[in-house]
């Protein structure tokens, strides 16, 4: 039951961030929206920083869980590309606040996660499934083999960095209709 | 059996490495007290005939059109193979095939044309074997004791483990510590394409020539006792977008990858220096 209620904790801490800032929302905004008492809260998480974290790796375990289920389905790398793709900018137009944290929050405040989120502590489920899907185009010689974070930054750069000019509403339509054109030239830059 | 055990040795073909390794072992005359070489291809025997006798070892691959004793190689071996109570397949050429051909129960992934033989086959892989694991067969066979053997006729006792257990660089390779060939510290596994976690052999538990192994000397464990011995790039580890191709034995990649990420996240400071320095310590003794 405890973890149940965590993870409603998170949903609506992850609403508040995005809607508020990180900086802007305190542990009382979240209880008040979650109808707890702050005192209740601190039985779930002892500081906000410790949310913050649990966040990340919540938000890394459900994109990992999906990659994941990518990479185990029995088509081709291209395939893959655009299914990956397809996956994160649906989020990032479904439930904008995942993406927006992962953005906004983690990214742009390591302070935060300086300690006890080091490397890819974290961010360990998702990045391990990137590793694999990179790992198996190669070894299927559908991609080229090159330097692991020469692909990943080419590969999540160029999508986090579309998702964030949509965030901005730079980008006025929806990611979904960028889908073919960006797993095309995602395909093109890595294929063997 | 015999009170002394009746070993026919024969080379095949053969850089007979196996045999000098094998006489590096320190207590030959101890040996000699349980076992008898009726034919040695390199210790003094008698000329060799087709006779009676319990143990025949081979070293070596077999070849066709290959002549030993003025007899194709193959049809000796299979008119032997009929009068041993067990044969011995010796190093990696005899087991697998390794430099020189194809092995008695295996040609690298196939199967061997002695394959039919395997209740009576003992592989014991290795280029070269060391002089422990034949002496641990012929000791167990001396006293008529049976001898647990893998899906692959390799005793247990030694192919269970891999190169990797033991070795004294496993604190580096726990850090994601890489090492370049030589040095002391550092794990060979992440650049100079050591093979110890996904190889079956006990070479860092029983040390060669009770002193060393090669990755604590600074060399890559190059898999020796495998099928797949001699690979091409033996001292670079084959990497899929910096992935390693091959982890350790037992392990999912998914698993090692998390693994690996977390310890590369963390650090161990004292094993990312160098534990040992030499130059411009003032303290150091001048010869």
């Amino acid at each position: 039951m405890k973890e149940v209620k965590k993870e409603q904790i998170m949903k609506t801490a992850l609403q508040l961030f995005a809607k508020k800032g990180f900086y802007n929302t305190t542990i009382a905004d979240i209880a008040k929206e979650m109808g707890m008492s702050v005192g209740n809260m601190y039985n779930y998480f002892h500081s906000k920083e410790s949310l913050a974290k649990e966040l990340l790796m919540y938000i890394s375990q459900i994109f990992g869980n999906e990659i994941r289920k990518i990479n185990e389905t029995n088509i081709s790398t291209k395939e893959k590309i655009r299914k990956i793709i397809e996956l994160y900018f649906v989020m990032a137009e479904n439930d904008p606040a995942l993406v927006d944290y992962f953005l906004r929050v983690y990214l742009s405040n390591k302070e935060i996660f300086a300690n006890g989120c080091e490397g890819m502590l974290c961010v360990s489920p998702f990045v391990t499934e990137i590793m694999m899907f990179f790992e198996e185009g190669v070894r299927k010689k559908e991609l080229k083999n090159q330097d692991f974070f020469v692909a990943f930054g080419l590969f999540m750069g160029y999508i986090a960095g579309l998702a964030f000019l949509r965030g901005e509403k730079i980008i006025p339509t929806s990611l979904e209709n960028y889908v073919d054109a960006v797993s095309e030239n995602i395909y093109n830059a890595l294929k063997a | 059996m015999h009170s002394k055990l009746k070993v026919l040795w024969i080379d095949a073909v053969s850089c007979n490495g196996c045999s000098h390794s094998f006489l590096n072992y320190p207590y030959l005359e101890d040996l000699f007290e349980k076992i008898e070489f009726i034919y040695h291809p390199i210790l003094e025997s008698e000329e060799f005939k087709i006779t009676d006798f319990d143990i025949l070892i081979v070293e070596g691959a077999l070849k066709d059109n290959f002549l030993r004793f003025d007899f194709d190689l193959k049809q000796l071996i299979k008119v032997l193979f009929n009068k041993a109570k067990k044969v011995i397949a010796l190093g990696t050429c005899a087991v697998y095939g390794g430099m020189f051909g194809e092995g008695l129960m295996f040609d690298k992934e196939k199967e061997g044309i002695f394959h039919k033989y395997k209740n009576k086959i003992i592989n014991i892989s290795g280029c070269p074997i060391h002089y422990d694991w034949l002496i641990y067969v012929l000791e167990m066979l001396s006293q008529n004791k049976n001898i647990i053997l893998d899906e692959e006729n390799r005793p247990v006792e030694i192919y269970s483990f891999t190169s990797h257990s033991g070795c004294n660089r496993n604190e580096y390779f726990e850090w994601k510590i890489d090492a370049k060939w030589g040095e002391k510290e550092g794990c060979l596994f992440y650049e100079s394409g050591c093979q110890g976690p996904f190889t079956h052999s006990n070479c860092n538990r029983n040390l060669w020539n009770e002193i060393n192994s090669k990755p604590r000397a600074g060399m890559p464990c190059f898999g020796c006792t495998e099928k797949t011995f001699p690979k091409v790039g033996l001292f670079e580890t084959e990497t899929f977008m910096g992935v390693p191709a091959n982890v350790p034995l037992g392990a999912t990649k998914r698993g090692y990858l998390t693994l690996a990420g977390i310890a590369k996240s963390l650090t161990n400071e004292r094993l990312e220096k160098k534990l040992f320095r030499y130059k411009n310590e003032k303290n150091n003794f001048k010869n």
